[in-house]
């Protein structure tokens, strides 16, 4: 059982893929295969980067074990009134700046989704939003 | 196809990340939206697009991209361009739009496969 964290800054896009750059690097150390690798770095690279275009600051847990990869995602933000419409390829509320730079195009909770297991999404309006995913490893 | 075989053959600009210029090139993908990359390139295409933020390596890094070519005559912003050379991914361009180039380099894979 390992055990890692990474502290996310709302709107630094700066820094935007550090922690899923870390986690790739932690994978490709730990001998995990390189299709699963690819997909937890597709959903940790959207949950990330949702963190830092929607929320103020968040942080990530992460956790393996010999069945599968774990990461949950908790930030303060404004939170999401309605989790079924998030969902929906192309829906977004990302700025128009943000938009511009190619991010906003409302794929990133459906490729978390896609490329998770389990998935769990809870969320409290003015509060903040926790996401959840797990990737089995087929070991 | 190397890097710098298709920098030969389309003639195009190399900006940065000269220590990629022998990776290999198997496919590509054109989009400027960075999630739909995310989700849909494979390991060891060419993206060709014009967003020219540091982002764009962010996600050439973490898919494996083998480089990144920029259309319509516009270039890498500095800390691209750094972070170009750090991950030995080069960041190419070229004057053409992106449906010319898309099929230039469509043509060129095609016959060499
Ligand atoms: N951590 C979060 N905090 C607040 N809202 C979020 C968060 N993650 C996603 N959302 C909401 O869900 C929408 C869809 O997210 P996503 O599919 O990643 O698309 P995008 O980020 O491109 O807008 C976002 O536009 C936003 O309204
Ligand atoms: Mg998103």
């Amino acid at each position: 059982m390992m055990h890692f964290e990474f502290h996310v800054e709302g709107g630094n896009f700066l820094k935007a893929g550090a922690a899923s750059s870390q986690l790739k690097k932690i994978l490709k150390q730990l001998n995990v295969d390189p299709k699963t690798i690819k997909r937890v770095v597709v959903a940790m690279y959207e949950a990330e980067v949702n963190i830092v275009a929607h929320a103020y600051k968040g942080d990530i847990y992460i956790d393996i074990d010999t069945k599968k990869i774990e990461i949950t995602l908790i930030d303060e933000g404004p939170g999401i009134p309605d989790i079924d419409l998030a969902m929906k390829q192309g829906f977004s509320t990302a700025s128009s700046v943000v938009r511009e730079m190619g991010f906003g195009a409302g794929m990133g909770l459906p490729n978390i989704k896609n490329n998770s297991d389990e998935l769990t999404i809870t969320s409290e309006v003015n509060k903040g939003t926790t996401v959840k995913f797990a990737t089995y490893l087929n070991q | 196809m190397k890097v710098s075989e298709l920098v030969e053959k389309l003639g195009l600009k190399v900006y940065c990340g000269n220590n990629g210029l022998e990776n290999e090139i198997s496919n590509g993908y054109t989009s400027d939206l960075l999630s739909d990359v995310m989700g849909h390139a494979d390991a060891g295409c060419a993206w060709i697009t014009l967003q020219t933020h540091k982002n764009v390596m962010a996600i050439a890094s973490l898919k494996d991209l083998s480089a990144v070519i920029l259309v319509k005559g516009f270039e890498p912003e500095t800390d691209m361009a750094a972070q170009s050379d750090e991950e030995g991914i080069p960041v190419l361009g070229t004057s053409e739009e992106a449906f010319t180039i898309s099929g230039k380099l469509f043509n060129l894979l095609i016959n060499c496969k």
